[in-house]
């Protein structure tokens, strides 16, 4: 098993596993404390839309799913505010469009035969330098907002009428918040692939609530518990030949439904 | 209680507010006095609840005027306790980051970005109003684990952080069963010896006991001044649970 660290593309995986992690289990508490699940799964599929353009364009993919993804988040946060009460259709609108535009760019491109499961259910053994350069600037850029803003957004999340009455401006960290969850969910395609990034922002955060008294200690837990998923999942995928992606969901998934099973047993 | 010679702390004048086409208020006058324990009271969906909110800033004023005495301009000088505050239970959030809502935003500065958490003044002053609300030694406990009751005296701790001049409840008691809602009453009449309480509830007996003026609002408003007589016959034909109240209680006592 020791052996295989010495290969850079393991350990390129290895510092890639680390990092999204992080950042999904600090984003993913706040997505999950704000109910924008659903929100941030719109803005995952909507995605592939950004790197159909860049596969057309010849721009770097990243580039691509970032910008495509930040205006679907900006989107989704302007719909949200005028059509609440409908927003639902709206997400199923942004999401199916989204990944429309990316499979007729994809089309377009001459002699290109993308491979579309490696965005859908991650490569993460294909991670390059540029990929570790952006989740290193994001990891940084999302602990440097939390750790600045973190009143706010406690304030935001858990009242955002109170804190609009205290002087916050409610919608713009609400918008903060979802475009930040989708340059996460953009990082993490590469991880999991982006039918599988809800799982991975959803399951370790979701079993740090429980345990968690604040919300910094939710996030703290939540990168912990995703970082353990993850590297058990690609100890498993490398050992048994399995796809990384899938492994590490169903580690995570699995580790949930003990802590619900051992939980209940408790209580 | 001769209300000419206390402070005028909020005029509301010809207040009127529609959503959309349909009207729910239509021209609100009255005027709250410092020290006042003010009740508004009435049908649900009378148009209470947009009353409040159109005081404190959170819906737009559309026709008609809020004055406010300058003592309460600052946003921090008004505490609000809102209805509903069962919602969001799961929220990993303890009743000192509660309660530290009321302050608001951080200081800025270079010496701030670097400090995690409270300083020890904002954490003493946490505790100051916790203590008022009787709820000192909850101050690590996650919201969650708390009764109903238990989480509204949060509230209103939240509310009070930043010692205010005046408070304003919405329906405080709705959801807490009745030991609790006679204790947070007897709360909120200790907080009135100073601050100026503003409160929106069906509960006759706590206009009877501790409200000396009532709203009525629905729709339309009308304004009541309890104490000054026992009974009152109307000049404008209104008749509500105000004026059986009035009879009732000069029957009974």
């Amino acid at each position: 098993m020791a052996e295989i660290l010495h290969y850079t593309f393991i350990q390129n995986a290895l510092l890639a596993a680390i990092m999204v992690s992080i950042i999904s289990g600090v984003i993913g508490s706040l997505v999950l404390v704000n109910r924008m699940t659903f929100l941030t799964g719109g803005i995952a599929h909507s995605s592939y839309g950004g790197i159909g353009m860049a596969i057309y364009f010849g721009l770097p993919i990243f580039l691509g799913a970032s910008v495509f993804a930040i205006f679907s988040a900006i989107l989704i946060a302007f719909i949200s505010f005028k059509e609440r009460h409908r927003l639902d259709i709206f997400i199923g609108l942004v999401w199916a469009v989204g990944m429309a535009i990316g499979v007729l760019f994809v089309d377009l491109t001459p002699g290109y035969n993308v491979d579309l499961m490696s965005y859908l259910f991650g490569s993460i053994l294909a991670v390059s330098r540029e990929d570790l350069l952006f989740m290193t600037i994001l990891l940084i850029a999302t602990l440097l907002f939390v750790h600045r803003y973190y009143r706010e957004i406690l304030a935001v999340s858990y009242d955002s009428e109170y804190a609009s009455l205290r002087g916050i401006n409610a919608k713009l960290f609400f918008t903060l918040i979802l475009i930040f969850s989708a340059l996460a969910v953009v990082v993490a395609i590469k991880v999991v692939g982006l039918i599988l990034v809800i799982a991975l922002m959803s399951i370790p955060t979701y079993i740090a609530e429980q345990v968690s008294n604040s919300l910094y200690k939710m996030m703290f837990i939540a990168a912990l518990l995703s970082t353990l998923f993850t590297l058990i999942g690609l100890i498993l995928s490398y050992n048994f030949d399995l796809s990384s992606g899938a492994s590490i969901i169903l580690t995570a998934a699995s580790s949930l439904l003990l802590f619900i099973i051992v939980r209940k047993i408790v209580s | 209680m001769k209300k000419s010679n206390r402070e005028l702390l909020l005029e509301v004048k010809d207040l009127s507010f529609k959503y959309d086409k349909e009207s729910v208020l239509e021209d609100i006058n009255f005027q709250l006095y410092r020290g006042d324990f003010f009740t508004i009271t009435g049908p649900n969906g009378g148009g209470k609840s947009t009353l409040i909110k159109l005081i404190l800033g959170l819906l737009p004023l559309q026709k008609g005027e809020i004055h406010k005495n300058s003592i309460i301009k600052d946003p921090l000088e008004i505490g609000y306790v809102p209805q509903n505050t069962n919602i969001n239970l799961e929220f990993p959030i303890s009743v000192l980051d509660v309660v530290m809502m009321g302050n608001g935003k951080k200081h800025n500065s270079i010496k701030s970005f670097f400090k995690i958490g409270y300083s020890q003044m904002e954490i003493e002053c946490a505790k100051q109003s916790l203590a008022r609300v009787g709820m000192q030694e909850y101050l690590h406990s996650k919201i969650s684990n708390l009764s109903g009751g238990q989480r509204q005296r949060v509230m209103i701790a939240r509310a009070i952080c930043s010692h205010p001049h005046l408070l304003i409840l919405d329906e405080p008691t709705s959801s807490i069963d009745m030991q609790g809602q006679k204790e947070i009453y007897r709360l909120l009449k200790e907080l009135n010896k100073d601050i100026t309480i503003l409160v929106v509830t069906h509960d006759l007996t706590v206009i009877s006991h501790y409200a000396n003026r009532v709203l009525y609002v629905n729709h339309s408003g009308y304004l009541h001044n309890l104490h000054d007589k026992r009974f009152r016959v109307d000049d404008n034909n209104h008749f509500c649970e105000v004026e059986l109240m009035e009879i009732l209680g000069a029957q009974n006592g």
